[in-house]
């Protein structure tokens, strides 16, 4: 089975050296304030609805890039400034998937978003955070397939 | 008259304005609590000197599926610097949906003064009104709270069976896909844990966020909510109305409105909901 991207097991282990709720909050805040939103030349508004990470309430949206080794970069939108929670995700997600190997992606477990944000989180809001991983999966699995899902 | 007192509410004192927040931001008397779906919401910024109030960590019981019981009611209270005469005003995210349902939680303890604001932090923050990172901690009271009252606000599973028996109205504020059965959680969402999908017999389908304005997030006046509750759904005034929805959170908004907007003398809110009842053996259904 492979692994998962090297960066995202480095951040489930920097967040498990913070086992109380207000360290890893703080942690994952300041993960959020780092967010930068998909730059100009990649994606303009309005974003095309197939970008859209289904279920976010958050209207977070996932563009990702061809590299030249095929890898995919992943770049992100958070339309609502109040999703502070897929902010963090989106900026974990874009610093561990992006350039790492394919398979590794892919291989990214379903439970990524509690081992995250610990097990504190309302299913609904858990479902939308997962659903930006399911997407960033299915690029990733569309590019393997070599069905470019890449955003230009 | 203020615009909330303009409204018609059956009970206007229990909505506050973000004006009548601002100006009672260092009232002694009054606690701002915030409660969010989010967990980083709060931390990223919110009403100076409001406090945190977290559904799953504060409100629920950690092993049972059942809310908090007296005695960690009183620790919570204590830990917020809340006493008795405290006026609470509760507001959060999603149109208040999570400050409803924190709430309703402290109507199970009988804490009487108790306001949402009207609008939640999405106005205020439209408004550019201050926000901070700063976690306010105020000294440790004795609050002395009664034993939970589960029987005014509360419904249970037999409750439910008692009430669909006696043909009383029940009101499914979930989403009309879930209502029918076409799907077992909300659009987009995988299956929230339900075998089966539809609702409980009998029930009116009102989504929950039929009762705000989705512009402002603001309440909708007295009128456009007798409009949908009562001639659209048949709801009348004085009936006893159980509503539901998957765990009992939409519903307490509803559970709120009735109550406070429109008067109902009797609304409980069966929080077992969906995840309870479309999982339980021997339980009709509709779909």
């Amino acid at each position: 089975m492979a692994q998962i991207p090297e960066k995202l097991q480095e951040t489930i282990d920097n967040l498990a050296l913070f086992p109380d709720r207000a360290s890893r909050i703080e942690l994952l805040m300041a993960t959020a304030d780092s967010f930068k939103p998909v730059p100009e030349e990649v994606a303009k508004r309005p974003f095309k609805e197939e970008r859209r990470v289904k279920g976010c309430e958050s209207e977070a949206f996932v563009f990702p890039v061809q590299r030249e080794d095929g890898r995919l970069d992943f770049h992100f939108a958070v339309e609502n400034p109040q999703g502070i929670s897929a902010m963090a995700m989106a900026r974990i997600l874009q610093d561990s998937c992006s350039g790492a190997p394919l398979e590794q992606v892919i291989a990214v477990p379903q439970d990524i978003v509690y081992k995250i944000f610990g097990e504190e989180l309302s299913m609904g809001k858990n479902m939308g955070l997962t659903n930006m991983v399911f997407m960033v999966q299915n690029e990733a699995r569309k590019q393997q397939a070599g069905e470019t899902g890449s955003e230009q | 008259m203020s615009d909330i007192k303009s409204r018609g509410y059956a009970h206007p004192g229990v909505l506050v304005s973000t004006q009548w927040v601002a100006d009672h931001l260092d009232d002694t008397g009054v606690r701002i609590v915030e409660s969010n779906e989010d967990p980083l919401l709060y931390p990223s910024g919110h009403i100076p000197g409001a406090v945190e109030v977290d559904w799953t960590r504060d409100l629920n019981d950690q092993v049972c599926r059942d809310y908090l019981q007296q005695e960690d009611f009183e620790e919570l209270m204590s830990r917020i610097g809340v006493t008795p005469d405290t006026t609470i005003v509760f507001y959060g995210d999603k149109n208040n949906w999570w400050a409803c349902y924190a709430f309703w939680v402290f109507q199970l303890f009988g804490h009487k003064k108790c306001k949402v604001m009207d609008g939640g932090r999405i106005k205020w923050e439209k408004e550019d009104r201050p926000m901070t990172r700063d976690v306010e901690k105020y000294p440790p009271t004795d609050y002395r709270a009664p034993e939970r009252d589960d029987a005014t606000h509360r419904a249970f599973r037999d409750q439910v069976m008692e009430h669909i028996d006696d043909d009383g109205p029940l009101v499914d504020v979930r989403s009309p896909e879930e209502y029918s059965g076409e799907r077992l959680h909300m659009p987009d969402y995988p299956n929230e844990g339900a075998l089966r999908g539809g609702h409980i017999p009998g029930a009116k389908n009102i989504p929950w966020a039929r009762a705000v304005d989705p512009e402002s997030g603001t309440f909708k006046n007295a009128d456009q909510l007798r409009e949908i509750y009562e001639k659209e759904q048949g709801l009348r005034s004085g009936d006893n109305v159980i509503a539901y929805c998957r765990i009992g959170e939409r519903s307490s908004h509803t559970w709120f409105v009735l109550t406070f907007l429109l008067g109902y003398p009797r609304v409980r809110n069966y929080d077992g909901s969906w995840t309870e009842w479309g999982n339980l053996v021997g339980v009709p259904i509709e779909k």
